[in-house]
Order: C-alpha cells, then structure tokens, then sequence
C-alpha cells in the first residue's frame, strides 16, 4: 500500500546547555490522501518538531534522522534544500497556528496569496490573481476581490486564518501540516473553520496531519489519532477506538482531566495527572510515563517499554495488558 | 492502596545550569565583552596608578629636552620611554594623566545624562499622554541641535574648564538615553506584572524602581556605556579645537592639538595619542555591545 | 435581604481612539453598560469572545482602569471612596499568562511577599513564615523560594501568582482565563486547586473564560457578554440546559467535547464579525443571528428579567 506520507524511527535532537534533548524518539506513522492524522499531546511532547523535520525546517541546533521518510515515494531524507523549498507550498503546505504573526504585514492579501503560486508554477499574474479569488470565495469571505488588496491587519483572526487556508491551496498541495489552527480562535469561529478544512479536503482530496492539544476537536475531525508524551508515542488507534476505549493510562488521564459539560459534578474535582511532563534529557529507565501514572509497578522502571500492537493500525506502549480493570481517575488527585 | 506516589523522572537527575551560571558562561565565552573589559580595566588601572607609573611630573617643563624620540627610534633613552613633546614635557606621564581627565570626563557626562535622560524617557514612556508629548519636543528638538557647535558656543561664552566641559556634555548628550529608556518602558508598561503590581496597591514610585528598573536595567547599562565612547570622543574633540580642556591640562585631545603643528617631523606626537584614544572607545564599545548580547541573548538569534 | 458582596452599576468604559491624520477621534465602547451583583462565597462566571470587554471589565473591577460612568459597589460601599490600599486587599487578580504576571527579574520569595511589604503587614521573619505558609497551601516545594520565574513550569507559575494574589487574604478574586495558557493535564490540577481554595477560605471568584466547560464545572452564575453587554445572565445548570439567547445558544453549541460520534456543529452564525469601533445598528448582534427580524436591526433590546434570569433578546427561546 502506498502511502502519501510515510515516516519510520524519525528521531529529533536538540542541543541544550545540560546536554542533549531528545526531543521526538523514533516515532513512526503514515498518512494517505483524504485521511485526517491527528499528533495529539501536550506542550513539549514534540509534535511541532515532527512537523517542522517533515518540512525540514528545523532550527539550526536540531539534528535530524529517520529510518524511512518518504512523501509521495521520494525519499526527503535526500532532497536538498533546494528541492525541499520546491515542494513546499507546492505539495505540503503548513497552516500554522499564530495568524497575526504568519502573515506579513507589509504586503497585500492578494500579493501573498499570487505569491504563493507564483513561486512554484509558471502562470500568469492574471491567473494566480483567478485562483486567489476562486480560493477566498471557497473558505468563505465575500467580495474576495477586493479583499485583495486588504492588509493583514485590516482582517479579523478568524478572516486572516481563512486567508491562510487559501495561501495554503494555491498550489493543491498533497498533504496539509495544520499547527494548532484554531487555537488562537474564538470558540465560534473555531466550528466553521474546521469545518471548512475538513470540506477541502474531501474535495481535493488531500492527506491531512492535524497538530493540537484539544481532544474534543481530534475527536470531531480525525481518523487516526496518534498520541505523544515527551516525544514518544504511546498510544495510536482510530478515532472511535481511541475515545471509546483508551489502552493508555496518560490517554486515559487526559480524557478524565477535561471538563465537560453534564459529566463533571460541579464543585468537585476533575480527574488530574499528577506530576509534571519531565525533560528528556540522558537515557530513558523504564516507561517514560512512570512517574505520573497510578497504575505502575515495579516492571516499569525495569524494562524498556515498547509499542505493543493490537492490531493493524492500533498500538499502545505500556506492560499492563489491554483488559486490566479501569482506573477511577477522579479518586487520586494528588498535584505537586 | 493509594501510597504517596514516587515522582522522581523516569530520566537521570540533571541538574540546569541556573541563569546565573548560563550568564556567567555568556561572559566567558564572549569574545568581545572580555577584550573590551581587558582593555578598559588595563586603563582604568593605569590611570588610577599614574602617580605611581608616571616617571616624571607631567606639567614639568624641560626645554632643554624637547621633542626627543620615544624609544623605538635610534636615539631614545629610557628616562623619556615616549619621548617628550614640543615643551620638554614627558610624553608617557602626560598619556597616564590623560587616562584619567578621559575617564573623568566619560563618567561624569556619562552620568549627568543617564540621570537626565532615563528619567525623561522613563517618565514619557510610562505615563504617556501629556507627558509622552513634551518629552518627545524636547528629544526632538535637542536632536536637532549640532552638540559640537552647542558646546563651542557655550564654551566660548564661558570659557572652557574641566568641570566646565562635564557639565555642557551631560546636559547635551541625553539623548539617546531619554529614546531608549522610553521605548523600553513602553514596551513593559502593560506587561501583566506590572497590573499584578498595581492590583496589589504599589504606589507608582514602587512600581517604577521596584518592578520596571530591574527589566529595563541591562537596557540602561548598554546605552550607558555607548554614551561614555561618545562623550570620551567629543571632549577630546572640543579639547583639539581649543575648547575644551584648557592647556597644561594633559587631555588626550589637547595633545593631539598640540601635536599638530609637528605632524610631519614627529608624528608619533599625534599617533600615541590618537591611538589610546580609539582603544579606548573601542574597549568601551564592545564592552556595551558584549553586555547587550549577555544579558539579552534572545535578541541574537 | 442577601446584600450581595460585590455589585456593578451601569458600568461604562469609551476609548478614544484617533482615525488617522485626517479623521475625527472615534469612541470604542469597549463596556456598554454592565450590571450585575455578585454574592459572597458564589462563583460568577463570565464568558465571552474576544472583543466583548470581559477582560476590561476585570481591569475596571480591579481599579486598573476607570470607568467611564458607573459604579462599583462593595458590601454596599463605593469602591472609589474606599482608599486604594482597602480596595486591593479586597479584591486580588489571577492572570492568564503565567509567564507574563511573574516580575522575570525578582525571585519566587520576592513576588509572593510583594502584597505584605506594599502593606506593610509584619516583619520581615513573619513575612517569610506566611509565605511559607502559602506556599505548602498551594502544593510549591518550599526549594522554589529562591529561584527565579524562568526556572519554574507553567503551572507552578500559576500557583505563584495565585499564592501572591491570595497572601493578604482578599474576599474577591478575579480570575481571568487563569488556566487557558496551561496545558490540559495542568489545568485540571489549577482548577481543583482553586475549588479547594474557595472552600477553604471562603472566597468569592469571578471567573473569566471563553472556555465554557470550565465555566460549567466552577461557576454557580453565568452571565454571557458580547461587545460590551451582558446578553443573558443565569445561574449555570439553567443556562447551559435551557439558554434563551441565540449567541449563548451558538456558544454552547460550540463546545467541542471529546465525542467522535458527534460531527462538527453548525452554529449558523454566518461570517460577518463584529467590529466594536463601528457597532451594528439596534440590536447588536444582529448580523450574525440566526433569528434575526426587521425590529433587532433597529431596536436595541431591554433587558428581560425573571425568576432570576436576565436576557436581552426580542425573540428569546423559552
């Protein structure tokens, strides 16, 4: 089976005055074309990093490596830069998170946006302007031709991050990195713009990575969830599986923690992890979530934990089996 | 069943360097703060010490021995190591003397400015409005004015002195001060520790040199270091054109003047001289530009 | 007669603010009109989008900024005859971003202890003992004392600016978004955290957010606010079971929980976004209201108030 994306062992290293930070440990998925990924996890899991080694556009002091890195057959490990910068914008695109900061103030909407194609496409100005247009109309914003000729700070939040969905499909790229896109949102704005993202790429049948930190929006719009701690992954399994029965004690914890309307008794406690995320720096002992999940015994400081696999596209890293007893995450709470 | 939790990481103890030791390896690892600093404590060692360093007295005269080569040309001797200028006067004295009329002189203007212009630009940028508005007049309109010709003209009306030329530099060069410290000051004006301090009922003074003085100290200690360069460079300047130190006052910038009308026979009269001078400024320079990087690495890249 | 702790009249807060060169100033009503009363020991929640005032309200209430007309009622006395000092020990913020109300320059000992040297409350050795004190209440390890803001995570910077707001122990705290920079697992630990500090102290919260399961979980009132108004106000189960206004309605519809079964919500509230220099005519928010009729784009509405609900709508649901 081909795969649009495919990526094995992709290990990050940042250099840090105490040492060496690894900061993503050999993880490994894939994407096709018209599926929705979800990197779920928490700050400092390292799925921004993922993003930016997909695009090969790490900060200087990162080193890079990956067993299989492959995007539309091509091997990226071997692209140079130039050959990187030609397929970026053209056939994977990132949206990222901040639309204040990831539009340039100085330059007009439709500058940026014919910009964006006109890098990597022989057309005319007259024809990237055409699709600038078409594109506005598609993600919604009325009167798109003269919104062209707005400035960035002219536009809302919500406005500016359709702006840059659109930057985002000049080129009908293969597959969409989308950073934490309606984080900076408001709530009512956050609906509509997933929602939009998720029609474009029904219709371009696009492959999608959706980087957040929000459960509730991975388990609206994705397909296969993939969820991170401290740079690992420990848990990946489809959508409905993940949230219906979640294998991992942190995947477990992290659904416990999140108020909901209806569930939580108002007044008590939410379920909580205890502890904080520690800094993967020196060699791993043992489960790396160890020292936060009520659930660990001694075998878990011992041994090397490694993914388990259910089946085909579900796996969890943890030594309890699958059919342990639940755990009532609202009883222990204690913080530190 | 539910036993206190061993939190240690799943990771091996490591212990973070704590901003202090990573400013401390900044400092050791920055080569232009620690040649700046070399040169400059070298100075000011000197000058503290020209009594004892000095072999002669610097203002004593001795015709009979004018303009005797330093040491490197084939007839000097080591009573004169830099030889002597066009008064018989020892050359070296004069330039340990002169450390000190140089270091002086950049202090107190250094000073007199920073008092004048942080507590505009602090007052402009923190209060803003009417405030803001006056100060900005009174930046602009001194930018405006040329300091050489400014400081000539008062000097002339005045006559020239050392405590003279300190006070019309610290009154002159406030500039950049004022601009600075009020960018500065706006830009953490409605940081949100500062409302945190203004919730808990500080009074404004409390919350300018309490809260706000500690953030924009670096900022302060970086322009105040530029300043004194620049307020080295113009007294010696001002003293060059005669308006300045008044002879036999050993500044740098009168020997160069002095020196001048014997440039083709004896250059070494205006390079000695003209060469400390820009050492000098040098080491103060990268020394400011070194703070900077030091204690705001983030700025880098 | 419950004499409520904390009451808002009739708040207003106008900026001025320049058109340009050539432009007359035009005025942002930034709060147009608040009213509420809070009782002591009740948590009020107040929830809004960006631009709705939530967060200058927080500011008018702390006695950071002025309002404009209004008044601010405590136990029955104004606020702006109380001196300053009385005010500030009465009513304590928590901020949003943990990484911006800590001082970068003052250790952790220094920033809690600030409230107690400003009002000069005991000497220096009990001024330590009480922030040790607070410092166990909030869960910190007594090491991080002399460390500095940098050194510590978000969440024990949250609870530095939690243990500083609550040293002089007020009766009012405001919190504004005080767990929405933090992470998931993070924040849950704050919230308990603050649940058990109300219990314990008995203190009074206005809580607010634009996250309304946390709203749900803390608050026993909720008012909703868009562009400087409170549209609708009532006590929580009631609102999020039964909300009369459209934009409550379209904010809880909002909600995204953890639910795959469910697909993304239609909020039907059309793409025009609310500009609070320039208005809209009448009702407000009219131009993105699912139900809106001829009457909404000329006529503000009044507030509507009973059994102890308000709502300001011409066609509320009931």
């Amino acid at each position: 089976m081909s795969y649009l994306l495919e990526v094995k062992d992709l290990q990050v290293d940042l250099a840090i005055p105490a040492g060496t930070l690894n900061a993503v440990r050999k993880i490994s998925f894939s994407v096709s074309r018209g599926e929705t990924l979800a990197l779920v996890g928490e700050s400092g899991c390292g799925k921004s990093l993922t993003a930016m080694a997909i695009m090969n556009l790490l900060p200087r002091q990162a080193r890079c490596q990956a067993a299989v890195l492959s995007f539309e057959g091509d091997d990226l490990r071997s692209f140079s830069q130039k050959q990187m910068a030609d397929i970026r914008g053209r056939k994977m695109a990132m949206i990222f998170q901040e639309p204040m900061t990831s539009l340039n103030p100085c330059y007009t909407i439709g500058n940026q946006l014919e910009e964006a194609q006109l890098r990597h496409q022989k057309v005319s100005r007259q024809e990237a302007r055409d699709r600038a247009v078409y594109l506005l109309e598609k993600v919604g914003i009325t009167a798109a031709g003269s919104r062209l000729k707005q400035y960035p700070h002219q536009l809302s939040g919500g406005l500016r991050q359709r702006v840059m969905i659109s930057m985002a499909l000049m080129c009908a790229p293969a597959l969409i990195i989308a950073d934490e896109p309606t984080t900076a949102l408001d709530v009512t704005i956050q609906a509509q713009i997933l929602s939009l993202l998720a029609s474009l790429q029904q219709e371009f049948n696009m492959g999608m990575i959706m980087i957040t930190h929000d459960l509730g929006v991975v388990s609206r719009v994705a397909d296969q969830v993939v969820v991170m701690y401290c740079g690992q992954i420990i848990e990946s399994a489809p959508t409905r599986e993940l949230f219906a029965r979640p294998l991992h004690p942190y995947t477990q914890g992290l659904l416990a923690c999140i108020p909901i309307p209806g569930r939580s008794k108002r007044g008590q406690h939410l379920g909580s992890i205890p502890g904080t995320v520690p800094t993967p720096v020196g060699r791993l002992q043992g489960c790396i979530f160890r020292n936060r999940c009520p659930l660990a015994v001694e075998a878990c400081a011992e041994q090397t934990v490694n993914l388990q696999e259910i089946h085909a596209r579900r796996s969890y890293r943890c030594l309890l089996s699958p059919d342990r007893a639940g755990y009532n995450w609202l009883e222990h709470d204690e913080y530190e | 069943m539910n036993s206190k939790k061993d939190f240690s990481s799943p990771f091996p103890a490591i212990t973070f360097p704590t901003p202090g030791q990573m400013m401390w390896r900044r400092t050791t690892h920055h080569w232009g703060f620690l040649l700046g600093a070399g040169i400059l404590v070298v100075i000011l060692v000197v000058a503290l010490l020209a009594p004892y360093l000095a072999p002669c007295d610097p203002y004593h005269q001795d015709l009979a021995h004018r303009l005797i080569n330093p040491i490197w040309h084939a007839d000097g001797t080591w009573s004169h190591p830099l030889g002597t200028d066009g008064l018989g006067r020892d050359y070296l004295s004069r330039l340990l003397y002169g450390a000190r009329i140089s270091l002086l002189i950049g202090f107190a203007a250094m000073s007199i400015s920073a008092v004048i212009g942080a507590s505009m630009g602090v007052a402009a940028g923190y209060f803003g409005g009417r405030v803001d508005v006056v100060v900005s007049f009174l930046i602009t309109t001194r930018l405006a004015l040329p300091v050489i010709l400014v400081a000539l003209a008062v000097v002339a009306l005045v006559g020239g002195s050392l405590p003279m030329v300190i006070t019309v530099l610290g009154l002159l060069i406030w500039d950049r001060f004022a601009v600075v410290m009020r960018s500065t000051t706006q830009q953490l004006r409605s940081a949100d520790y500062i409302y945190a301090a203004k919730a808990t009922g500080c009074s404004t003074m409390r919350i300018i040199f309490g809260e706000l003085l500690p953030n924009i100290l670096n900022n302060l200690i970086v322009v105040a270091t530029l300043e004194m360069a620049r307020a080295i460079l113009l007294e010696a300047a001002l003293s060059f054109l005669g308006m300045g130190v008044q002879p036999p006052l050993p500044s740098w910038g009168l020997m160069i003047s002095e020196g001048k009308e014997f440039m083709f026979f004896t250059p070494w009269l205006i390079v000695i001289p003209g060469t400390v001078l820009f050492m000098l400024v040098l080491a103060i320079n990268l020394l400011g530009d070194g703070i900077r990087d030091i204690t705001a690495p983030e700025g880098r890249s | 007669m419950n004499e409520a702790l904390l009451e808002i009249k009739n708040i207003r807060k106008e900026y001025r603010i320049s058109g340009g060169l050539f432009q007359r100033r035009r005025s942002l009503r930034a709060v147009n009109g608040v009213s509420f009363a809070v009782d002591k020991g009740s948590v009020l929640g107040l929830v809004g989008e960006s631009g709705c005032g939530k967060s200058t309200l927080a500011k008018i209430m702390l006695g950071l900024e002025t309002a404009s007309e209004g008044k601010i009622l405590l136990e029955g006395q104004d606020v702006s005859s109380l001196p300053c000092r009385q005010r500030t020990r009465r009513i304590q913020p928590v901020f949003q971003d943990p990484y911006a109300s800590l001082n970068p320059r003052k250790s952790i000992q220094a920033i809690i202890s600030l409230p107690l040297q400003v009002h000069k409350v005991g000497t220096t050795a009990e001024q330590n003992v009480q922030v040790e004190k607070i410092m166990d209440l909030m869960g910190l390890p007594r090491r991080v004392r002399y460390n500095y803001p940098n050194q510590l995570s978000g969440g024990q910077r949250q609870r530095v600016a939690i243990a500083r707001a609550l040293i002089m122990k007020p009766e009012i705290v405001i919190c504004d978004e005080p767990t929405s920079a933090l992470d998931v697992s993070v924040q849950s630990q704050i919230l308990n955290l603050l649940i058990d500090l109300r219990r314990e102290l008995g203190l009074t919260y206005i809580l607010i957010s634009h996250d309304l399961a946390v709203v749900e979980h803390l608050a026993s009132r909720v008012a909703v606010m868009y562009l400087g108004r409170i549209v609708e106000e009532a006590p929580t189960e009631v609102l999020f079971k039964k909300p009369r206004h459209p934009y409550t309605t379209a904010l809880l519809t909002s909600v995204l929980t953890p639910d795959p079964e469910l697909r993304l919500p239609e909020t039907h509230l059309g793409v025009a976004y609310p500009n609070p220099i320039e208005p809209p005519s009448g009702c407000t928010f009219h131009p993105r209201c699912p139900k809106v009729a001829e009457r909404c784009k000329v006529e503000s509405p009044q507030p509507v108030v009973n059994d102890g609900r308000m709502v300001e709508c011409h066609f509320p649901n009931y």
